[in-house]
């Protein structure tokens, strides 16, 4: 349950931006410990892989590639807020960082498909 | 709200600095009502005990902020209608700072904060020199002027989650004044005011959450005047001062 005064758009991409950054932080060991694999164990590599292309693992690496762009944009905009003279539109600018991130998630899914 | 509701269901914090609980009250539900209003009849016909803090009633002292249904707000000026769910008000002190008595909370920490964020004007003439003249339209006067209307009312303090979870943080508003007199030319001190604010507990520390912008009652947005401050003291970090 959201506490009233967290229901606001820029405290709502706070946390994006914080749970996204926890949730590759989580993921990224699991990633390069399959990347090793085509060092030391090529043919698990393979087999990884070919269970990767399952539809519903498909969808799990959409939300993947929705966190890693939306805490990208995110990021951006927060860089852009903070180092720039440009203050104003934040709103704006938050919701279209989760707009890019679902076009970015979406077009990784329809060309896996 | 139906208009034929005769009563407000009022909850109220009761207790001190060991804890307390919610106590409710039936008030009389009528026009142009503010929740200081209720605060203050419960405290005149109900409860002469009830502890709370105002002094101007108009919206200028910053005195009467409090916790409106779970959002902090200046009483005096938020209408019972604005903020009335199902007939319900829940009124409670700000958060993040330590409870005096009911809904009276010990600012101390806050004007604290403020004094260690340098907030305070560090004069360059005495009162035998001339008046400095200060020009309004100058970029930096038209910075400070967009931050300079603060009344210390606390309501971003009691929004800010970064000052709930780190005791050390400044807080926008101390922020926002330490902005107004980095841009101030009238100011002898900038140099140790952006060294204050970049202390721990100062502007890095800002998440930008935003909620300061999103509640103060004034329409400032302190968020704005410490991404400023940000700049200015990684500006004056690279040059090396």
């Amino acid at each position: 349950m959201i506490r009233p005064h967290r229901k606001h758009p820029l405290w709502l991409a706070y946390i994006l931006h914080r749970l996204s950054g926890l949730a590759l932080a989580i993921f990224l060991p699991a990633h390069f410990y399959v990347l090793s694999l085509a060092l030391t164990a090529p043919k698990d590599l393979d087999g990884f892989l070919h269970w990767a292309d399952k539809p519903l693992v498909k969808a799990v690496e959409f939300g993947l590639v929705f966190l890693l762009a939306v805490h990208f944009f995110g990021g951006l905009r927060l860089m852009a807020f903070e180092l720039l003279t440009w203050t104003k539109d934040q709103k704006t600018w938050a919701a279209a960082s989760v707009a890019f991130a679902f076009m970015v998630a979406g077009s990784f899914v329809l060309r896996a498909i | 709200m139906s208009s034929d509701t005769k009563t407000l269901d009022v909850s109220v914090w009761r207790g001190d600095s060991a804890g307390g609980k919610f106590e409710r009250f039936q008030v009389p539900n009528q026009q142009s009502q503010t929740i200081l209003d209720v605060v203050v009849w419960i405290q005149q016909k109900i409860d002469p005990t009830l502890a709370y803090r105002y002094a101007c009633r108009v919206g200028m002292c910053g005195s009467c902020a409090m916790m409106v249904n779970g959002e902090p707000r200046w009483t005096c000026r938020t209408h019972v209608l604005k903020v009335i769910r199902d007939n319900r008000i829940e009124v409670a002190p700000l958060r993040n700072l330590p409870v005096i008595k009911d809904l009276a909370t010990d600012m101390d920490p806050f004007f604290t904060k403020w004094v260690k964020a340098e907030g305070v004007f560090h004069p360059t003439s005495s009162r035998d020199d001339d008046i400095v003249k200060v020009n309004p339209s100058s970029d930096d006067r038209i910075l400070a002027d967009a931050a300079i209307e603060c009344i210390n009312c606390a309501v971003c303090y009691a929004s800010c989650d970064t000052v709930q979870g780190n005791p050390e943080y400044l807080g926008p508003a101390a922020l926002n004044r330490a902005w107004t007199l980095v841009n101030d030319e009238k100011d002898g001190k900038r140099a140790d005011i952006l060294d204050a604010v970049s202390q721990r507990g100062g502007c890095h520390n800002c998440h930008s959450q935003g909620s300061c912008a999103k509640f103060c009652p004034n329409e400032l947005s302190p968020i704005t005047s410490i991404a400023g401050l940000k700049r200015e003291t990684i500006k004056s970090f690279f040059k090396g001062r």
